[in-house]
């Protein structure tokens, strides 16, 4: 064995510095290594889709609880679905870190309000959202809604309001949202797919 | 785990009680197949319930820069040419080798908290822990961290938890390319030799198997382009445990018998003057500097 | 995609050009890895920045951003210069052999018909030449010289490998090697993929890239084909389907585009949208459009849309111009907008030019933000200090920030990239008052349309009579909305084969958008959709994992539109005897009397292949068009021309010709235009994009993925680097004409200066993930930087190839 000069150093500092009583024949006394207790054993497990990109890997996510009445289900893991057969269980960084998305501490909670001229946010209840947000439209579409253009043809359009719609909305809220936008006349409507 | 699956111990010098012989088990690390995405650092963290600092970026794609005790794993990133204007973007997935004759197990000096499971698997029982930091000079492959908030050893468990009942690791698991495959030992070997075929048929004349035989080979094994340069990934050419190990299991274990009321008072001595990590500290730097 | 995403694994040779799918997509990319492992496929990438998807291919070429077309032209001229085209597909499957009008012209880099003061072209010549009989003129021998194949010929015949590498600064024997690999899969038995996204789009050039690769795999054989298509990699989760339901300013859901101020005729409109065929035994399906827009007219008003009133015609507004994201944002700056919806949607910082959108914002009157994060759009007008200059007093903009659920807390169903449906389902509840989105909306139109009720007031029609039929109208459910979307019977339907029989009672889901009718009898709130949730149930709920033909169709998982099929155009993966023309890759044939196998036919069942019905059954003519007449803004064969921000100041394939510098057909507002700059000041091109570690705008808010990339970088060569005394790690200030970032410089040999024009030009990357909201570190958006102009045709903004220059910023200053 050729030491050099730094290990027999190190080799004595090892010597000197063990806290150990293990030569002296000692072995542990208690379960040796228990392999940490399987988390997910009796947890929820329902299918869903990763909400990021367009590959839309199925993900299971497990949650806490059974489904009873008295529990509130809470998510504590997210892991690809086996069976799906794009991903065929396994995800990116980005949908293997779901869970904290589904609690970041960015999530909000609560509707809220800014006034004009404000620097700061005021809770306000759905109700109240609702109505106020109900009542800035209907004045703004009543005072600026198209019938006709200038050389008298139908139109119909709303055109001092817009609306960008989400691209990682459901198929379901796409539909609503596309009936009510037609409905109202916007036409300055957009999503996610120009950009 | 039972007790019966353990197959050896830390600083034990009872027979182990495992009679029982699982099946092998392997992670082959594909590197040709591998887009550095870290995956495997999110499913690891978040399977672990560990999450590491939001830090700053320091003029790379690796982050955190190092393995710790709440990253077990760790994608390094290494821009080389192999041959003159033959750019490659060679990315590592970095963490415990489980080797078969683990260097930290033998290093370690607190009876059980280093075990090897009949199936492989070196784990870390913190329990038993006394935060020397042995392990970390012990290992060829300069994987175990200590943790500051308690002073214990960290690294990768191979998922034992969830390998007990039957699944993949995480990181395996949710590797989108099939980089990270899992199976029997044998099963991989099988495997790493049809992905050494397809490398050479695209050129790679050096691609081949890294299961370093100077630790009796491992049971994390990695399919390299260029199998006889692995320090172009950050990885020993034949890694063998530290020529101190052998000394502390060898040589200086009579010697530690017969100076142990000394060594008791001496680390009495040295834990209320220097606390309990400083030892391990300096081996950690030296261990820096090596690198 | 006209494929899809296991359908990869199916592929000899993967070309990964404008996109980035290892990063931005890597469980798709995975089937990549398989074709390589399983079939020995090869994978080409070329990008300007050797990236991750660059880190696994078998050859990587780099290319300046923005000149991918001159590429693509340079392989459309390898590819007729050396015939290696698929003969028997091009001249039966595309329009090469068809004849165009003989005043179809282009000179110096203009089409015929140019208007330069409008920047528009009159496309009246860019036309077939028709015969007495109404049908298209066509040389099957491909010699004629209006032919479709040698006006190609012609026109690319400028795009030699010289001309490539002197406009993309792609080195010539790189190219080369390329354009053969891509070549060989002109062979019957070979077939290449191409993936491409954001890469190519966001360009002023945008369409027409992929255009141009469209006409590449017509060429080879590769569209139609198992392994093969044109497949856009798409961004969001639901992308594709917000895309079918066209959330899009002139286009209604199934992709009914909506009518001009003009077309006040509601039997004219429907006509002009249901072209007649072009050849003999077409089938021109968009013939169909009346049974779509009537039944998507009935799902909207009900009972209300009558024959009489022509189905609420008149209630849908009219056009007269698009008002696409920039368009609004321009109008916002210029104080036409009160109002302004943002429904999870950031568009601060995903709208070019922060500074501009900033302005429009603050000038508005109200803006409602719908998401379930905190986004910066939501916080526009607090001052962040460098990050975000703002005085919050100045700014009277009310803003309403209303909390919806995300994926896990809600039920429905996302389109995926392979037009795949698939249903999923809640596993919690939201946090504190979060609401579904169904249920925001839900709230803001019943307020309004109680004040309609209450009040009257500006043509209330459309709004009280829209049709709300929905157990829980203050949030209907998801199944409540894909049973409307999906369509049903309004009345019994009779089979038009037998009018005894009936196709589906009233009452009934409805099995297909074959059985749509424009008399009112059905309702479907999109054709493609139509059958989605048929009588047997909620298909998109689908789980099954068997794969008869090994292919990876899986057609039994969700529900894929249009009716279940998983390759589009699957006509043209067989032989002009209805056999595949690999049968190892087989999924249609020809068995004598119909179509039948492992794939739905996209074909009529019972045409056979003698009576050449072309596999591009949505064309009048039925064939794939390597020439677009009409369809395209800026032409119909591809050209090559700069960015709007070019480092060269001169279009090299027209040194001579200003009006083709640019894209002549793009539009740009004025005071846009003077926010261009100039490679004098600004002579490095920057190129935006995303890492795989994050999405967008979002996961800056998740910890995860946060510590992976916990700050914001930018990237750039060593060679560069040295020039401007940087290092590894160095704070820099990035600038262009429209604003600045700091970040931190990752100096890499990934990124080159390449030799373009006779000079070297210098790409600088810059990652878009950080902002000033987030568990991230704070950062600079990087939109602050980006030009304020799109593609011709649609309108994506040119995030892709712009100019900034660079510098150190001292380290005392740093921050």
């Amino acid at each position: 064995m050729d030491l050099s000069r730094r290990q027999f150093f190190k080799v004595c500092g090892t010597c000197a510095g063990a806290t150990s009583l293990a030569m002296l024949g000692f072995s542990p006394n208690e379960a040796l290594a228990e392999a940490r207790t399987f988390k997910l054993a009796h947890t929820t497990e329902t299918r869903n889709t990763c909400p990021y990109c367009s590959v839309s890997c199925g993900v299971l996510l497990y949650s806490l609880g059974d489904g009873s009445k008295n529990a509130q289900a809470a998510i504590i893991h997210v892991e690809g679905d086996p069976d799906h057969p794009v991903n065929r269980g396994t995800l990116c960084p980005k949908g293997a870190g779901l869970l904290d998305f589904i609690h970041s501490e960015n999530r909000l909670q609560h509707p809220e309000f800014r006034a004009a001229g404000s620097d700061e946010w005021q809770r306000i209840s759905w109700d109240e959202a609702f109505t106020r947000i109900a009542r800035h439209m209907k004045d703004d579409r009543d005072a600026n809604f198209i019938e006709n253009n200038d050389t008298g043809e139908t139109v119909n359009r709303w055109l001092s309001a817009g609306m960008l719609a989400s691209s990682a909305a459901s198929n379901e809220t796409g539909w609503l949202t596309v009936k009510m936008a037609r409905s109202l006349g916007l036409v300055a409507l957009d999503n996610q797919a120009r950009i | 785990m039972a007790t019966l699956d353990i197959q050896a111990r830390s600083a034990t010098t009872t027979p182990s009680p495992g009679v029982r012989q699982q099946l092998d088990v392997a992670k082959l690390i594909d590197i040709s197949k591998c887009i550095g995405c870290k995956a495997c650092q999110v499913a690891c963290m978040e399977w672990n319930d560990l999450r590491d600092e939001v830090g700053h970026n320091t003029g790379s794609y690796q982050y955190p820069p190092d393995l710790n005790s709440k990253s077990w794993t760790l994608m390094r990133f290494y821009e080389v040419e192999p041959e003159p204007n033959r750019l490659e973007w060679l990315i590592r997935k970095d963490g415990c080798m489980h080797c078969v004759d683990p260097g930290c197990l033998a290093a370690c000096p607190a009876p059980g908290a280093i075990v090897q499971y009949s199936n492989g698997i070196v784990d870390f029982n913190q329990d038993h822990c006394i935060g020397c930091g042995y392990c970390i000079a012990g290992c060829p492959f300069d994987i175990p961290r200590l943790a500051e908030i308690d002073q214990k050893a960290y690294k990768c468990t191979l998922c034992s938890d969830r390998i007990s009942v039957g699944r993949e690791p995480a990181c395996v698991k949710t590797c989108p390319t099939g980089a990270i495959t899992f199976g029997s030992k044998s099963d991989m070997l099988t495997h790493a030799s049809t992905r050494v075929a397809d490398l050479n048929s695209r050129g790679f004349q050096n691609a081949a198997l890294y299961d370093p035989p100077g630790v009796g080979g491992t049971h994390v094994m990695y399919v390299l382009q260029h199998a006889d340069r692995p320090e172009l990934y950050g990885l020993p050419k034949d890694p063998t445990i530290s020529p101190m190990v052998e000394l502390w299991t060898g040589l200086a274990k009579p010697l530690a018998i017969a100076t142990m009321a000394f060594v008791g008072f001496a680390s009495l001595f040295h834990y209320v003057t220097k606390g309990p990590n400083s030892v391990s500290k300096e081996i950690e730097k030296e261990e820096e500097e090596k690198a | 995609m006209t494929n899809h995403w296991v359908d990869i694994k199916n592929a000899d040779l993967i070309i990964i050009m404008g996109g980035n799918a290892a990063e931005a997509h890597p469980c798709g990319f995975k089937w990549v890895t398989e074709a390589k492992a399983h079939r020995g496929a090869r994978l080409i990438v070329v990008d300007p920045r050797f990236n991750r998807s660059a880190a696994v291919a078998d050859v990587y070429a780099p290319i300046r951003s923005g000149s991918d077309i001159a590429f693509l032209g340079g392989v459309i001229h390898y590819l007729l210069s050396n015939d290696k085209i698929h003969h028997e597909y091009v001249r039966n499957f595309t329009n090469a052999a068809y004849l165009v009008r003989e005043d179809f012209d282009f000179n110096d880099g203009i089409f015929s018909g140019y208007d330069a003061d409008k920047r528009q072209y009159d496309r009246e010549t860019w036309d077939y030449q028709l015969g007495d009989d109404g049908y298209v003129q066509i040389d099957d021998t491909m010699t004629h010289p209006r032919c479709v194949h040698q006006l190609m010929k012609q026109h690319y015949s400028r795009y030699t490998p010289e001309v490539v590498s002197n406009v993309c600064g792609t080195p010539k024997e790189d190219f080369l090697k390329i354009a053969e690999m891509i070549a060989e899969t002109s062979a019957t038995d070979k077939v290449m993929t191409i993936l491409y996204a954001l890469g190519w789009t966001q360009h002023t050039t945008g369409s027409q890239n992929i255009r141009s690769m469209a006409m590449i795999q017509l060429l080879l054989g590769n569209i139609g084909r198992v392994g093969g298509g044109v497949n856009a990699l798409r961004g969001h989760s639901n992308v594709q389907g917000i895309t079918d339901m066209n959330l899009v300013t002139n286009v209604l859901p199934g992709y009914l585009r909506l009518a001009s101020d003009k077309e006040q005729d509601f039997q004219g409109y429907l006509d002009a949208r249901s072209p007649k065929p072009l050849r003999p035994n077409q089938i021109s399906y968009w013939q169909n459009f009346p049974n779509f827009w009537v039944s998507l007219a009935k799902a909207f008003y009900g009972d209300a849309a009558t024959p009489e009133n022509n189905f609420c015609y008149d209630w849908f507004p009219k056009l007269d111009q698009p008002y696409d994201v920039l368009h609004m944002f321009e109008r916002m700056h210029q104080g036409q907008m009160n109002g302004f919806i943002s429904q999870g949607f950031n568009p601060l910082a995903s709208v070019p030019c922060v500074r501009k959108v900033h302005e429009g914002l603050s000038k508005l009157k109200y803006l409602v933000v719908i998401d379930p994060l905190v986004t910066e759009t939501s916080e526009f007008w607090r001052d962040m200090g460098d990050y975000n200059e703002a005085t919050p007093a100045d700014i009277q903009t009310e803003v309403f920030r209303l909390p919806s659920t995300c994926f896990a807390e809600e039920a429905g169903s996302y389109s995926n990239s392979s037009r795949t449906l698939q249903w999923h389902w809640k596993a919690a509840d939201p946090p504190g008052d979060a609401k579904t989105d169904t249920g925001i909306i839900a709230g803001i139109f019943y307020g309004l349309r109680r004040l309609y009720e209450q009040e009257g007031g500006a043509f209330p029609d459309p709004i009280v009579n829209l049709s709300w039929d929905y157990d829980h109208p203050l949030e209907p459910s998801a199944e409540d909305l894909a049973r409307e979307f999906s369509g049903s019977a309004l009345v019994d339907v009779a089979d038009p084969k037998d009018p005894t029989q009936t196709l589906a009672k009233a009452g009934e889901q409805l099995s297909g958008f074959g059985q749509l009718r424009n008399d009112g009898s059905t309702a479907c709130g999109n054709w493609l959709y139509c059958g989605s949730w048929s009588e047997a149930g909620n298909l998109m709920a689908k789980r099954g994992t068997n794969d008869p033909s090994g292919l990876g169709f899986y057609p039994d998982w969700g529900y894929t539109w249009p009716a279940n099929r998983r390759v589009l155009y699957n006509r043209a993966n067989c032989d002009m005897q209805g056999q595949p023309w690999d049968p190892t890759r087989a999924t249609i044939h020809w068995n004598g009397q119909q179509w039948v196998g492992n794939d739905v036919p996209d074909m009529r069942l019972t045409a056979a292949p003698e009576e050449d019905v072309g596999p591009f059954i949505m064309h009048p003519d039925g064939v794939g068009h390597l020439f677009a007449l009409k369809s395209m803004a800026e032409g119909p064969l591809p050209e090559h021309y700069e960015p709007f921000e070019t480092p060269l100041g001169v279009n090299p394939m027209h040194p001579d010709n200003p009006l083709a510098l640019n894209n002549p057909a793009t539009r740009i507002f004025p005071n846009d235009r003077e926010q261009l700059g100039g490679p004098d000041e600004y002579p490095y091109v920057a190129t935006t994009y995303r890492l795989t570690e994050h999405f967008h705008y979002w996961t800056k808010n998740v910890l995860l993925n946060s510590i992976l990339q916990p700050s914001q970088f930018i990237e750039m060569g060593e060679e560069l680097a040295a020039e401007k005394g940087i290092k590894n790690g160095d704070q820099v200030k990035v600038f262009s004409k429209r604003g600045y970032i700091r970040a931190v410089a990752v100096v890499t040999k990934r990124l080159r200066g390449l030799a373009v024009n006779g000079r070297t030009v210098h790409t600088i990357g810059i990652p878009i993930h950080w902002g000033f909201i987030g568990v991230a570190q704070k950062g600079y958006l990087a939109n602050r930087l980006t030009p304020f102009v799109g593609d011709a045709n649609a309108q994506t903004p040119e995030f892709k190839a712009f100019l900034v220059n660079i510098e150190k910023i001292p380290t005392t200053t740093a921050v």
